[in-house]
């Protein structure tokens, strides 16, 4: 069961990248270029997401266990410390070279375009690395 | 600044985001996980028993998606400017950075923001910044 509403989830979040444009890298990077011609699309996107993910948590920070008796694993309030700006900001940076992050990067693979295929390659190894790294750590 | 009228779709913008808004809500509340892109893939690479199977569904779905969408609509046009070159480094830079920052725009973005948690607001903050700075550098600086 937790495995279909997993697929179901996934399914639903391409559809949502599909339907809002932002599988697009082109349309992504219209929006972090707020210098040229500005397409705020984006924020529309992260707006009505929020409208309705604020509900959900509102709820979901309620219960200890999920509708389908799963454990709650909901990220403990964490520090803001180097990892996470560092990352932030590499990310970022990632994101305005090429107009890909995750999702997006999956979607537009789903759709069979090469490039986001180049893409995913690269990121995972990127996500590998991280591993490797963290593995080096006392 | 000027809004760019011909490329902004505030409906399709909107209408995508509740799907993800909905998605996020799925999630959460049956699978009781935060919906994090980078997390899940991420946590495909350093394998768990009982814990590849959930994963390795919700990537499916995502690169389902557009399949999905085919049935009943033409698939809108994906344009990629970059090169092969600047893509491995794009994709290099997105991994290894959202698993150091333990997050994406999914779940700092979406998911981090929707909780009001502060950590994900200045992580959503970075990492756009360094998204707008890194178009301008190579759009209107350099233009590489």
């Amino acid at each position: 069961m937790l495995m279909l509403s997993s697929l179901l989830a996934g399914l639903v979040f391409g559809l949502g990248l599909t339907v809002s444009g932002m599988a697009n890298p082109a349309k992504v990077l219209g929006f972090l270029d707020i210098a040229g011609p500005w397409d705020p699309s984006l924020a529309l996107v992260m707006a009505g997401a929020i409208a309705v993910g604020f509900f959900a948590f509102l709820l979901a920070k309620k219960r200890r266990l999920s509708l389908l008796g799963a454990e709650m694993k909901l990220p403990a309030a964490g520090r803001i410390d180097r990892r996470l700006v560092a990352g932030s900001l590499l990310f970022g940076a990632g994101w305005g070279l090429a107009g890909f992050c995750p999702g997006p990067g999956l979607v537009a693979l789903g759709m069979g375009e090469p490039k986001a295929a180049v893409f995913v390659l690269a990121m995972l190894a990127g996500m590998a690395i991280f591993e490797l790294l963290e593995r080096q750590r006392p | 600044m000027t809004l760019d009228w011909n490329a902004f779709t505030p409906w399709p913008a909107l209408a995508g985001g509740l799907l993800i808004g909905l998605a996020a809500a799925m999630f959460v509340l049956l699978n009781g996980r935060i919906a994090g892109i980078s997390g899940i893939l991420g946590g495909l690479l350093k394998p768990v028993r009982g814990d590849v199977g959930w994963r390795a569904a919700f990537v499916a779905g995502l690169i389902a998606a557009p399949w999905a969408y085919a049935a009943f609509s033409a698939l809108p046009r994906v344009q990629v400017d970059a090169g092969y070159g600047m893509l491995v480094a794009a994709g290099l830079l997105v991994g290894i950075g959202t698993r150091y920052g333990a997050g994406c725009t999914s779940g700092h973005g979406v998911c981090g923001l929707s909780r009001l948690s502060p950590r994900s607001l200045v992580a959503t903050v970075i990492f756009m910044s360094a998204g707008f700075a890194v178009v301008f550098l190579a759009r209107h600086l350099f233009r590489f």
